[in-house]
């Protein structure tokens, strides 16, 4: 129905809304055979009276409604190599470049250059593996809080918190963000470690943890055969986490030491 | 990246007849789904502009041999370019449903699709998450929970920065989400009300029209008023959708669709509306509504809104039950329908359906109930011819809430039975005095008329 103006205005705040008439109902009003009482509505949701809108949402849905599709071109644009210290990763289009940009370079803990897929297991990051005193506070209190946002449980070990972590939110064992810290040097593989060893073999860490210090055009080293990769798998810290920073040169030879 | 799909026209590729022929057919399949309360639908996101360059290449169906290739060369392949072209030419397998069953069948390989999606090839991530995508758009439950693995780190990234990225797994989760109870059980503790919440505060209109998607899906399953509605009310996610449907040159309509879409579900689901009232939902939605009405008249001629709301049917009875739980119980709305002329455009919309019809006659009741005060505004005026055309009709819910309207006005508005008689309105009566919902208040009604 179309809206006069003047209730555009009023309902809009617009002042001076008249009082409300006198109201006067005659008790002969509702008597039978006439029922009529005025009553608010409610429709609970699989009421036929949403039908129609339902229908259209759903319509909508499937994009039914609007024959929209086929874009204009990917903008291209000159290529450019990305600007980040030590990484050499050309794009030739801009949203390329924004998700490279995020996914390796926005939340990179600059103690140790891992990167992290967002600010919050950054901070919590950089509070368990590079604050001593978070270490101090550990040994008294329970200091290693979920990684669920809104969950505000803490626990004592990192352990303690995986375990609720799969218990509790129903997460994988192996969830990648959820490294413990261990000391460096090489791990002693037991049966979990195993099958995450195995699990990380299967994505090509040993090449990606190359690919760590080195910028991600050079060429990874060739493939070892499986059972020699595994070996250098077991040479992998466990700590080893999601993304690393891309710094270059030196450290390479260091990664190695840690390696042998 | 993504090219945005909507609001492109793109040429049509078969006749108007065809379309309106599949859309009809459409429509009749969702009713048919709604009234079994198996209304589900997903979205699917492609690029369009990446279908285009490979168009030509029909999608092939891939067996467990060659998925295992493209598996590998993705995992382990030397040349980056390889590895992402692995899995290009894998996604554009899984949209046909038959590599989709392989491909979970096969040992190992969401387990390999998920190391991809979080690995540190950010494009390699960005293919394996358009993957999982296509498999989250099957029709087959068995397809879609086979994605169940990835849902922590899709729900992980959602804390990212990657607008792109997000808005996938978001439609990635909004389809996963519809498939199944089983699915949302996991989610539920999987912490997808927080993680939603963190996200809806992204400055992206493309990541919050696909936030407003996935919520949509969350709140829609079945045993949403139980189970998840609580703790979406009890989140920060009703005050920013509320703000996401404020009238203003910032609104966006793809994202306040969906919004609109959510609190529907909460609303009418009854679970606590007071708590909306008091971050105000009601005067959002009102000033919502009106700035949509303003805009549907500013852009057409004055005639034309009512044709072009009689396009929509769907819209006059939501508007009408609006305004019938506005005025049943209140005065001043009563009061503000006489003082803003409002009940004469409501007479026009008497001939539109008898749904519409019982609707404006009730509005109307509402306000000639509250005694003569109000009558007196409604008359003289063209209430009564209306009353005449309305006792025309056949359908009796029409009829008997005209008979109740007509009763108020004789008690209430002294010479309305006078008028009504001499506008021959005994003999309007009179087809209906053998109908047994009516008789009765057919019979009062003409002594009334005949003997005051």
């Amino acid at each position: 129905m179309q809206l006069p103006p003047a209730l555009h205005a009023r309902l809009a705040g617009a002042p001076g809304s008249a009082e409300p008439l006198p109201v006067e109902r005659d008790p002969a009003a509702r008597t039978a055979p006439f029922r009529f009482a005025p009553r608010p509505v409610r429709f609970p949701r699989e009421h036929d009276f949403f039908e129609e809108g339902d229908v259209q949402r759903h319509l909508y849905l499937q994009d039914v409604l609007m024959q929209v599709g086929g874009a204009p071109e990917r903008p291209r644009v000159p290529e450019f190599t990305c600007q980040v210290a030590g990484c050499c990763q050309v794009f030739d289009a801009l949203e390329d470049y924004e998700h490279h940009y995020h996914t390796l370079h926005r939340n990179v803990c600059s103690f140790c250059k891992r990167a992290f897929p967002s600010g919050h297991l950054l901070d919590t990051h950089i509070l368990e593996w590079h604050d001593s005193l978070f270490q101090i506070l550990a040994e008294r209190q329970d200091m290693y809080q979920c990684l669920v946002e809104g969950c505000t449980e803490k626990f004592r070990t990192s352990r303690d918190r995986k375990e609720h972590l799969v218990m509790r939110h129903l997460y994988p064992a192996d969830f990648r963000f959820d490294k413990p810290r261990k000391s460096r040097g090489p791990v002693m593989p037991g049966a979990a470690e195993q099958v995450l060893a195995e699990a990380l073999g299967d994505d090509g860490v040993p090449s990606e943890g190359d690919a760590m210090e080195v910028c991600s055009e050079h060429v990874e080293p060739p493939p070892v055969p499986a059972g020699e990769r595994r070996a250098y798998s077991h040479r992998i810290p466990s700590t080893i986490c999601f993304g690393q920073g891309a710094s270059r040169g030196f450290k390479r030879a260091k990664k190695r030491n840690k390696h042998q | 990246m993504w090219s945005r799909q909507r609001g492109r026209l793109k040429p049509l590729c078969c006749g108007v007849e065809e379309l309106r022929c599949r859309r009809r057919e459409r429509e009749a399949a969702l009713r048919k789904a709604r009234r079994e309360q198996q209304l589900v639908s997903k979205r699917l996101l492609r690029d369009e502009a990446l279908e285009e360059a490979e168009e030509g290449c029909v999608a092939m169906i891939f067996g467990e041999a060659e998925i295992q290739q493209f598996l590998q060369l993705a995992q382990r392949g030397t040349e980056e370019k390889e590895r992402e072209g692995a899995l290009v030419s894998l996604r554009r397998g899984l949209q046909r449903p038959e590599t989709q069953q392989t491909f979970i069948r096969l040992e190992g390989s969401i387990r390999t699709l998920v190391g991809l999606l979080t690995s540190n090839q950010a494009l390699l991530q960005l293919e394996a998450a358009r993957c999982l995508h296509e498999l989250s758009h099957s029709e087959q439950s068995a397809v879609v929970e086979a994605c169940l693995p990835a849902t922590s780190y899709l729900l992980t990234y959602l804390s990212g920065h990657s607008s792109d990225f997000i808005e996938l797994c978001l439609y990635t989760l909004g389809n996963l989400i519809v498939e199944s109870e089983a699915v949302r059980r996991q989610l539920l503790p999987q912490g997808i009300v927080p993680a939603l919440a963190a996200c809806i505060q992204s400055p992206h209109l493309t990541v919050l029209e696909a936030l407003g998607y996935a919520l949509s899906q969350l709140l829609q399953a079945k045993e949403a008023p139980e189970k998840i509605i609580p703790s979406v009310l009890g989140s920060t996610l009703p005050q920013h959708m509320l703000q996401l449907l404020q009238p203003g040159p910032k609104l966006n309509l793809g994202v306040a669709v969906e919004f609109a879409w959510c609190l529907h579900y909460i609303i009418c689901s009854q679970v606590n509306n007071a708590l909306l009232i008091t971050q105000g939902a009601l005067s959002t939605l009102g000033l919502l509504l009106l700035d949509l009405a303003g805009a549907v008249q500013r852009t057409e001629d004055a005639g034309l809104e009512l044709f072009l709301l009689q396009k929509q049917p769907s819209l006059l009875p939501e508007g009408l039950w609006l305004l019938n739980n506005l005025t049943a119980n209140s005065p001043s709305f009563c009061t503000s329908l006489l003082s803003l002329d409002l009940i004469e455009p409501l007479l026009h919309l008497l001939s539109v359906s008898n749904v519409v019809s019982v609707l404006v006659l009730t509005v109307l009741c509402n306000v000639a109930e509250k005694g003569p005060a109000y009558c007196q505004r409604l008359w003289p005026g063209p209430l009564l011819s209306s009353l005449l055309d309305t006792l025309a009709f056949s359908d009796t819910e029409v009829v008997g809430q005209s008979l109740e309207l007509l009763q108020l006005l004789f008690l209430y508005q002294p010479g309305a039975a006078q008028a009504f008689l001499q506008q021959s309105g005994l003999q309007a009566l009179q087809r209906h005095e053998e109908v047994a919902q009516l008789q009765d208040r057919v019979h009062a009604l003409q002594q009334t008329a005949l003997h005051g």
